[in-house]
């Protein structure tokens, strides 16, 4: 073009090519708007998404990876577990340099007071290890000197036996399974096989199997309970019926805890309930009923808790479907109980598969409640991850057994879609 | 243009004013911050609430704030210590005094979570005799002081007994001849000690007992002959509380919460000492605290022999100093001599156990896995 200056320069060339003012082709300057705006919208969601990232993506995968992390003894001692992986034979006392090698980084972790984190550790795989580590490491940092194996041997016996250094072996590397084998009540013996917990300690696979349990169960309760009184809302006329949505989201907007107390004043034995049995004489003073601090107030409380979850799809749905069609089925001669159960039930179908689900979910991980009112026989498996975060400090099992209930679920999920379809699921 | 020229003027103005009044915030901020940080020094001191941190307050931490200067928080907290290790682990430590548990104390130390103290500077008894010598035997620590003996007892509601009150550990756990629900401490700690005694064990060999795997079954078994008769209680409010609302006929206790229902709230509760559990409560600082030196001048004024003393005064807490002991008069609101209600008085110390924190320290956690296993089976 530069060399013919005669030619105008704005003039477009004519290739059918439909061009805006300036000459650029249309095309180009519609994906570069569409661009931009594609670029405000993500500008738009970034403070959503690094939210979600923040709270929700990192904290899940420092769970998971806390469930298998395992830095302490090749933190602490490393070259004595490299050392035992290396040489031993696996059955018999190790020979003095495992145990020089051992008492050497004992005194040094000794000295920064860090040894007890071992001892810890392995406490975990056997109750006394902790005192054994600790004990040794204060004995050799104060007075100890070689041979290792005779000072080590005379300071506990244990030193002794093959299976202290075959838990020590097992409990060495970086990343481990043993929490997880922990939550399903198995543990890795000083051999390296799996078995099972002594049968008096065994408890996660009884807890997860009460917590679906319980879900499941709390699920069909509130399907049972909610199902009517969605039907309720979506057919009486407009003013009955926003009289009766007050009442469901009026508990829904109270707070969790004032609900489960109230519940708490309503069912104790020296409650409302009780009292008013003992007035009418339907149950005797002595023979006051027990219905919270057990199974049965975790069962109401968390019924009465989820019920507006069930209720507000279900509701949802059943406005969408039109009357004509319960006329028509009834024209076509069947019951009202057969139209009812063959042509209004099953369009429902979205609305109960979304209020089921949410309520099962919500009820596997619920905390507060058992916690509150479940007494010895209404915990779930919630509050023994909470015991592991606060009381026991074992984060590494509360995480496997966290871990553990999030696969579950999404495992329910995933059965869910292949069964009903999660498309065909309707919150409102 | 002639319009612009005065309209850049206000706007110069403006932006001058603007400047002012920014500077000023900036340094009023500033000045704020520079303030704050010189007066408030302000302590988080965490313990066990109720009668107990009420006797802290008005032992401690009353006198040290007119003394010093200084501000305290007073927290509540239910004796888990889980917070000191996610404080320390993540670097963001609040808590500056923490009040708790031996075996709590020696686990937390052991595993770098905690502060060392300097214990050759606790301040002397009124007669010279060095701190270390006046405190009792092991409620020193590298990284804790205590500051008073408690001990779990069980206590009943004198309206439920009033013929044939029970008087021994086993009583607790006959449930024919006392009939009455029981509330126990939701742990396992103490509780398999009360269930061996109970079943005969001498206190001298209970630990010994429960190192044996029959040892743990017996007392477990013991424990599954209440075992339908418990509520369970977490924090240490709640016992009294029981009692009083007659949800309960006997249950464990802290034993200063009891006499402080007794003594202040005019409840009509009876004390059995036989087969007390008795522990220690130590002040520790978490390491890295915020306000740590300030913290340690705070242990030391607490820990001082006259301090000590005046808490004994608020609660029936035995001191960790002998040199306490003397000072020790009435009880501050009620006008009842302290003495005879201590867990260290010799008439209540007969069949008394001290909770071994290095036993629990070791075997804390498969006691607790098979307590709660037992628990909700």
């Amino acid at each position: 073009m530069a060399t013919t200056p005669a030619a105008p320069p704005a003039a477009p060339p004519d290739d059918g090519v439909l061009r805006t003012n300036d000459g650029v082709p249309l095309k180009t300057t519609l994906a570069r708007v569409n661009r931009r705006q594609k670029l405000v919208a993500v500008a738009l969601v970034l403070p959503l998404l690094g939210f979600i990232l923040v709270t929700f993506l990192a904290p899940i995968g420092m769970m998971l990876f806390r469930a298998v992390d395992n830095p302490v003894l090749q933190e602490q001692i490393p070259r004595t577990v490299a050392l035992l992986d290396a040489e031993w034979d696996g059955a018999s006392v190790p020979d003095e340099a495992v145990f020089a090698t051992l008492a050497e980084e004992m005194i040094q972790q000794y000295e920064v007071r860090e040894i007890a984190k071992v001892g810890t550790r392995l406490n975990y795989e056997q109750g006394g290890l902790r005192s054994l580590i600790t004990k040794t490491a204060r004995t050799i940092a104060r007075r100890g000197e070689p041979p290792w194996r005779e000072t080590f041997i005379a300071i506990d016996e244990r030193w002794a036996d093959p299976q202290t250094w075959g838990i020590i072996q097992q409990a060495a590397p970086r990343y481990t399974l043993s929490f997880f084998l922990a939550a399903l009540d198995l543990r890795y013996d000083w051999q390296g096989d799996i078995v099972e917990q002594p049968e008096r300690e065994q408890i996660y696979v009884f807890m997860f199997g009460r917590t679906l349990w319980i879900s499941g169960l709390v699920t069909g309760l509130c399907l049972l309970l909610g199902f009517p009184v969605a039907y309720l809302l979506a057919t009486l006329p407009m003013r009955q019926s926003n009289i009766l949505m007050i009442l469901v989201l009026l508990p829904f907007w109270t707070s969790l805890l004032v609900r489960t107390t109230s519940w708490i004043v309503l069912l104790q034995t020296e409650g409302v309930i009780n009292d008013v049995l003992v007035w009418v004489g339907l149950v005797s003073d002595e023979g006051r009923i027990q219905m919270i601090y057990n199974q049965l107030g975790t069962i109401i409380a968390m019924t009465h808790i989820l019920l507006p979850f069930m209720v507000l799809p279900i509701y949802s749905v059943m406005r969408t479907i039109s009357p004509s069609h319960m006329r028509a089925a009834r024209s076509l001669g069947a019951t009202p109980a057969r139209a009812f159960r063959e042509v209004y039930v099953p369009q429902t179908m979205p609305g109960v598969g979304a209020g089921s689900i949410l309520v099962f979910i919500l009820s596997v991980g619920y905390y507060i409640t058992p916690a509150l009112v479940g007494g010895r026989t209404g915990q779930l498996i919630s509050n023994f991850i909470a015991y592991h975060m606060q009381k026991s400090l074992n984060w590494g099992l509360a995480a496997a057994l966290g871990t553990l209930l999030l696969v579950g679920v999404l495992l329910l999920y995933w059965l869910y879609n292949r069964l009903i379809g999660v498309e065909k699921m309707k919150f409102g | 243009m002639p319009f612009s020229t005065p309209h850049l003027r206000v706007s110069r103005l403006r932006a001058t004013r603007l400047r002012v009044t920014l500077a000023a915030a900036c340094a009023l901020a500033v000045a704020g911050t520079a303030g704050s940080a010189l007066a408030a020094e302000a302590l988080n001191v965490v313990s066990w609430g109720g009668a107990y941190t009420k006797s802290q307050v008005e032992a401690y931490h009353k006198p040290w704030m007119e003394q010093t200067g200084n501000q305290i928080n007073s927290i509540d907290y239910d004796g888990n210590v889980a917070p000191v290790k996610a404080q320390v682990e993540s670097g963001n430590v609040t808590w500056d005094v923490v009040d708790v548990e031996l075996s709590d104390a020696v686990r937390l130390c052991d595993e770098g979570l905690l502060e060392l103290m300097p214990l050759d500077e606790l301040p002397p008894a009124p007669d010279g005799t060095p701190a270390e010598d006046d405190f009792i035997q092991g409620t020193l620590h590298d990284c804790a002081v205590a500051t008073i003996v408690w001990t779990n007892i069980y206590a009943y509601d004198e309206t439920q007994f009033p013929d044939n009150p029970p008087t021994t550990i086993a009583d607790f756990f006959d449930v024919e001849s006392f009939p009455g629900k029981r509330g126990m401490r939701k742990i396992a700690k103490a509780n398999l000690e009360f269930a061996l005694m109970a079943d005969g064990v001498p206190p001298a060999d209970v630990y010994d007992v429960l190192s044996t795997p029959e040892g743990v079954d017996r007392a477990f078994a013991v424990l599954d002959k209440i075992k339908d008769h418990v509520v369970w209680w977490e924090a240490g409010a709640q016992p009294p509380q029981m009692l009083a609302d007659g949800e309960v006929a006997m249950t464990t206790a802290y034993n200063g919460r009891i006499f402080n229902a007794i003594a202040v709230e005019d409840k009509p509760f009876e004390i059995v000492w036989d087969g007390q559990v008795w522990d220690l409560d130590l002040w520790v600082i978490p390491k890295d605290a915020p306000n740590k030196d300030l913290a340690w001048e705070f242990v030391k004024f607490s820990t001082a022999t006259e301090q000590i003393a005046r808490q004994a005064e608020w609660i029936s807490y035995g001191p960790a100093r002998q040199s306490s002991v003397p000072l020790i008069g009435s009880h501050a609101e009620a006008g009842i001599p302290m003495g005879p209600h201590m867990p260290t008085a010799p008439e209540n110390f007969k069949n008394a156990l001290q909770n071994d924190f290095l036993w629990w320290a070791d075997h804390a956690d498969e006691m607790n896995e098979r307590f709660n296993a037992w628990l909700v089976q």
